[in-house]
């Protein structure tokens, strides 16, 4: 069993600001984090690789600094780490860099069959979902999106069973190997590193591909220019620029507030009163 | 699979990293652990880098490292609850290269001397708490992690573990630190941008300024106020001594938020969006409250070692001051293919004692009591000096005499002659 | 949509689309439904369909895959009433239950065969699987979870924007150069079509020309959700929603007598939830549920800006919060500036006044 499992480097946004000025994302200080989401995917890959035997590569597209997302994935167990870098990436969309890293597993499996993809459900910080199906599609292999459990894997029929999440309901689908999996957050727990492996990750020697070695065939199809979406915009939200109506009575005291509160808005909203009153009963 | 090395450093600041830098550039085999996410993850500072510490480290540090501003300007306050006297220094010559002292943001620092010390080949495990010395006997053999696998080994063991140094504690090379010798520290980052941060100071693209406080600000606890400049935004901080926390039954957090709202320090801050809130240990014990820190198989910098001059807010430099020697006297002994006994490890002790940094911290080894025993420089003092500024310069038809006659009588008033003579005497003992 | 805002380059203006893209007319909207139910974002697309492509003088039409039966031909009326003109319709045994393979198949030869200009799908977990793999098999751009959607009339361009970065920004995304323009659009955000019995519209058939033996992934089961009990705020007209301002968990309990008394859904922000104060299912805000209630209250509430994107198109909001200066105050109806813990009792009580005189009054 050979697993890829596809992460992304994405900046803490929950530590990222907005220059009120100029609009523009602050980065300065702000902690790189593997996305939140491809752990789920990670740590599901590692179980199945205890359960089943085989191999874990982890594959980042990124700037150099990305090193440090897959040195993380080693010291959680993953075997092998490839780093896909170049400048020709930089500004690749959803479609560019599904193309670009389905590219790279196309690469990775000339030396070993790869069995399995997995993939985030979605990035923190493009939050788009697509580069997991766009990988599947390029890849030409099966898809399963938010899975919330793998039940069985039969490796001698290469056929897998999963839970899916689906609207109103969780799916049971079963579906051949090679396929692409995204994982459904809160599926597991990732492990604690060992030692051994904590050592293992910080001496590991990394494979950084450029786009020759990623084997990107047309350069028309990564970066700027193999990216059809253009961001022609970004701005702060505006804010509404009509304060809310602050409650003031002579005496201040809540029952008081809370009477004047009502009055003014069953005035402003007859409808409500009936509302409620229907729902609470 | 048992690991072994020539040095493990315990911890990623600026003591560990100094240490671990020279060692692994003089070819040793060095591990480094590290419990924050990232080195500097977890460090807290002001905070002000002084080049001439570093500068021994790593000589042509200003290439690369990340400085926010240089210094070209420092002040001085003296606050009451309305007003405050200042004094300030801005000097021309602050503005020659190479800068003397620098802005610098502790995460992004450490990040930088974190990467020189794996780039001299030292071997960086983040994420992982050392949870004890390894002994045998006396001897420190190695270090236990909090992860499977967890022993190590090492000749040598150096404890950059930063104040309230837990293994040393756990070891027993330190006493519980007292609430007396430690100040808390707390302090929050605003962002603003650069334009507004050279407007309200008026300094240029890479100058900054330091604003240190004494007054009322600390509630007549012993501690001090401090504002920083960065290159898009401020920090700005109060510490005050951990005894006096629990006397006054105050939090660090109340403190920092009243002091905010001082009507000299709001409008400095105003707009700015908080960036981070953070709160550590500064040990302030000085000179008296250095623990032994050398013994069989291992080694203590940086403020594990207490190293830290409070009266001039000098604390990473001594850290990586420790560091260098620390290396230095491994190096040294390595070379001479001595072991690393607590004999022969005197020499860091040597080194300590003939630097600036132990000759310093003697120099002030009053300090602490004096300031502790008179709670009225943080009160009584503060105010008089607001008030007879007030005076002064409000022009109200009293004559300027009068005005004097009845300043000194305030003075005397809240304390006899005697006793400000004393205060006085005291306060130049100390500097002394 | 972009991976790195930052690195793009801002539009060129004017764009002469190639002739063969310029053939590409109307603006579509996915109906998506499991169970024979449709997911109500599909109606909300419609609507907002509707206006684009008034705006582009073009047709609007519904897509539906589904099962050969009654219940499918149903939802292609439906699509009308909501304000499609026409509906394409392809029924298939094997379009019983999603399935990525048939689905993707199903929806691209649609697309190639009558080629619109817009693409719109609901992001739920449906439509971002079907989309993010219909997009690239298309090759064509695809804008994720918009919150709002606008024509460029110069380039007839659609013009899709998306929270990015955690929310504290917005971006304006375009596709120029390719057809169709596709986008994801987050449930809740944009208000219903209205619904109109007397419409009618053509219907348009289409083959999957698949069978069952084509297809790979098999569902062996479905496993419906148990509804019962569990929070339904997304649909919910009024909500009661506490923040970190409540300050302790017993607290809390104050928020869920108030919507007992107005029989509302419980709301809460992030560090509630994740304080184990409520189960995750209440949390409202960018991460959780976007909601639109004809009433939210919200109490110790600050209004952050991940909070404030899933509540803000509520009809009326009352903020209750200390501190005057607190940013909910910016956006709300009616503020009341004091301790929640003690108004809330309040306005409880005032409420159940209320509701029984209204009850009394028949
Ligand atoms: C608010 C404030 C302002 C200050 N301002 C200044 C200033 O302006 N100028 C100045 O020179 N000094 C200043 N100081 C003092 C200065 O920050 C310290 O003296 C300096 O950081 C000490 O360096 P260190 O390497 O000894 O310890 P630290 O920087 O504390 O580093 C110790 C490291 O060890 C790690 N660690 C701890 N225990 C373990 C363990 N068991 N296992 C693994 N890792 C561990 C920690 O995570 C940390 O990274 C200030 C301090 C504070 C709190
Ligand atoms: C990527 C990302 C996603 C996020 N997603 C979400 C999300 O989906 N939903 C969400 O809610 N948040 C989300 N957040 C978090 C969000 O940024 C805020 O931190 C959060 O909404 C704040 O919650 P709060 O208003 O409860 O707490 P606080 O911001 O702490 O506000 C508490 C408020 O209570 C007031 N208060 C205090 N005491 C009282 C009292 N006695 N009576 C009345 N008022 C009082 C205070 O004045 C204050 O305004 C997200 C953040 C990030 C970075
Ligand atoms: N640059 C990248 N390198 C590796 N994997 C990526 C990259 N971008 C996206 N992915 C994978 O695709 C998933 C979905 O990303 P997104 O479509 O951006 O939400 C992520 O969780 C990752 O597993």
């Amino acid at each position: 069993m050979h697993i890829v499992v596809c992460i992304k480097q994405v900046p803490d946004s929950a530590q990222i600001r907005v220059h009120p000025v100029t609009n523009t994302i602050m980065r300065q200080g702000v902690p790189a984090i593997v996305n939140p989401y491809d752990l789920y995917s990670l740590e599901e890959a590692l179980r199945i690789k205890d359960q089943y035997g085989g191999r874990v590569t982890v594959l980042s597209m990124g700037p150099p600094q990305a090193e440090t997302a897959l040195r993380k994935a080693i010291s959680f167990g993953a075997d092998d780490a490839i780093l896909v870098t170049d400048r020709a990436f930089a500004g690749s969309d959803t479609l560019a860099t599904s193309y670009a890293l389905a590219s790279a597993i196309r690469q990775i499996e000339k030396d070993i069959p790869v069995d399995m993809v997995f993939a985030g459900k979605q990035t923190i910080d493009g939050d788009t979902a697509q580069v997991g199906p766009g990988i599947a599609k390029r890849l030409d292999m099966l898809l399963l999106t938010y899975v919330s459990k793998i039940r069985d894997i039969d490796l001698e029929n290469k056929t897998i069973t999963v839970e899916r999440r689906a609207e109103g309901g969780v799916q049971v689908l079963k579906t051949k190997l090679p396929c692409l999996v995204t994982v459904l957050e809160g599926t597991n727990e990732m492990r604690f590193a060992t030692m051994t492996n904590m050592f293992r990750a910080a001496r590991h020697p990394l494979k950084v591909w450029d786009k020759e070695k990623a084997g990107i065939e047309d350069v028309t199809k990564i970066g700027l220019k193999g990216s059809p979406t253009i961001v022609s915009k970004v701005f702060a939200p505006t804010p509404k620029s009509v304060r809310a109506e602050i409650i003031d009575t002579e005496s201040n005291q809540p029952k008081d507030l809370a009477v004047t509160l009502l009055a003014k808005l069953f005035t402003k909203k007859p409808d409500l009163a009936k509302d409620i009153a229907k729902n609470a009963s | 699979m048992d690991e072994k090395f020539d040095a493990i450093v315990v911890g990623a600041g600026p003591s560990g990293n100094s240490a671990a830098y020279l060692l692994a550039k003089a070819g040793l085999k060095v591990l480094q652990i590290e419990r924050g996410e990232y080195p500097g993850s977890k460090n807290v500072q002001g905070a002000i880098l002084y080049s001439d510490a570093l500068e021994r480290v790593i000589p042509d540090f200003r290439e690369d490292a990340p400085l926010e501003r240089h210094i070209v300007e420092q002040q001085m306050w003296v606050l009451d609850d309305e007003s405050y006297v200042g004094n300030t220094y801005r000097s021309a010559e602050f503005n020659k290269e190479p800068y003397n002292r620098y802005t610098i943001i502790r995460a992004q620092f450490d990040k930088w001397f974190s990467k020189k010390v794996q780039d001299a080949g030292a071997l960086l495990i983040c994420e992982t708490t050392v949870s004890d010395l390894l002994m045998d006997g006396n001897r420190v053999i190695g270090i236990q992690v909090d992860r499977e696998g967890g022993a190590v080994y090492a000749d040598i063991v150096i404890l950059a573990d930063g104040v309230n140094s837990l293994l040393a504690k756990k070891a027993g090379f330190h006493p519980e630190l007292d609430p007396k010798d430690v100040a808390l520290a707390v302090k929050e980052i605003h962002f603003l941008p650069q334009e507004t941060v050279q407007e309200r100071f008026n300094i240029g693209e890479d100058e900054g300024v330091v604003i240190e406080m004494v007054g009322k600000i600390t509630q007549g606890m012993m501690g001090t106020g401090f504002l920083y400049t960065n290159k898009e935004s401020i920090t700005i901080g109060v510490g005050c001594m951990l005894s006096d926390f629990k006397k006054q039954k105050t939090t660090p957090y109340a403190l920092l938020e009243q002091m905010k709202t001082h009507p000299a320090i709001k409008p400095i801050i105003a707009g700015g969006e908080m960036k981070e809130y953070t709160a550590h240990l500064i040990p302030e014990g000085g000179y008296k409250a250095i623990p032994k820190i050398c013994g069989d198989g291992w080694l203590m910098v940086g403020d594990a070692a207490m190293f830290v001059n409070a009266v001039h807010r000098e604390g990473s430099n001594l850290a990586m001051t420790s560091g260098r020697l620390a290396a230095e006297t491994v190096i040294a002994l390595k070379e001479a293919g001595k072991e690393m006994t607590a004999a022969n490890l005197a020499l860091y002790r040597e080194k300590l004692d003939d630097s600036f940094l132990m000759k310093d911290l003697k120099k002030y080894k009053n300090m602490p009591e004096i300031l502790h025993s008179n709670p009225q420089f943080f009160t009584t003092y503060p105010e008089l000096v607001n008030r007879a500024a007030h005076s002064m310069l409000t022009v109200d038809g009293v004559d300027k005499k009068s005005k004097e006659r009845e300043i000194r009588g305030n003075f005397v008033g809240k304390r006899s002659l005697f006793g400000l003579m004393g205060d006085a005497f005291k306060l130049w003992r100390a500097f002394e | 949509m972009s991976q790195d805002t930052e690195q793009r380059k801002p539009a060129r203006k004017k764009v002469e689309l190639d002739p063969k893209l310029a053939a590409y007319k109307g603006v579509w909207v996915f109906v998506e439904h499991e169970r024979g139910h449709v997911h109500p974002v599909s109606w909300e697309l419609m609507g907002e369909g509707r206006k684009l492509a008034d705006k582009l003088g073009v047709e609007l039409a519904g897509i539906v895959m589904g099962a050969p039966g009654e219940e499918t031909r149903q939802f292609c009326s439906e699509a009308i009433r909501f304000g499609a003109d026409l509906c394409y319709l392809m029924e298939d045994v094997i379009l019983k239950d999603y399935r990525n393979e048939p689905f993707t198949k199903g929806l691209t030869d649609l697309v190639n065969t009558y080629q619109p200009e817009i693409l719109l799908i609901g992001a739920t977990t449906l439509g971002r699987d079907l989309a993010g793999s219909v997009a690239t098999t298309l090759k064509t751009g695809l804008t994720a979870d918009c919150t709002e959607l606008a024509i460029d009339l110069e380039n007839r361009s659609l013009a899709a924007t998306r929270p990015t970065f955690g929310g504290s920004l917005l971006c304006t995304i375009v596709t120029l150069n390719y057809r169709p323009q596709m986008a994801t659009v987050r449930p809740r955000v944009m208000a219903m079509a209205s619904y109109d019995d007397t419409r009618t519209g053509r219907t348009i058939e289409h083959p999957l020309g698949m069978i069952e033996d084509m297809i790979i992934t098999k569902v062996l089961e479905y496993i419906p959700d148990n509804l019962q009990g569990k929070p339904q705020l997304a649909f919910a007209d009024i909500i009661v929603s506490g923040g970190r301002g409540l300050k302790k968990p017993e607290n809390f309990q104050l928020i869920w007598d108030l919507a007992k008394v107005l029989g509302a859904e419980v709301g809460a922000t992030r560090p509630v939830v994740q304080a184990g104060w409520v189960e995750a299912d209440r949390q409202v805000g960018q991460s959780g549920k976007t909601v639109r209630p004809k009433l939210y209250i919200a109490a110790g509430i600050s209004g952050a800006i991940q909070h404030r994107v899933g509540m803000e198109d509520s009809d009326v909001i009352i903020a209750i919060n200390s501190d005057p200066n607190a940013p909910i105050f910016d956006f709300a109806t009616y503020g009341i500036v004091g301790n929640a813990m003690v108004i809330l009792p309040a306005l409880t009580e005032a409420f159940r006044q209320h509701l029984s005189t209204v009850k009394l009054a028949g």
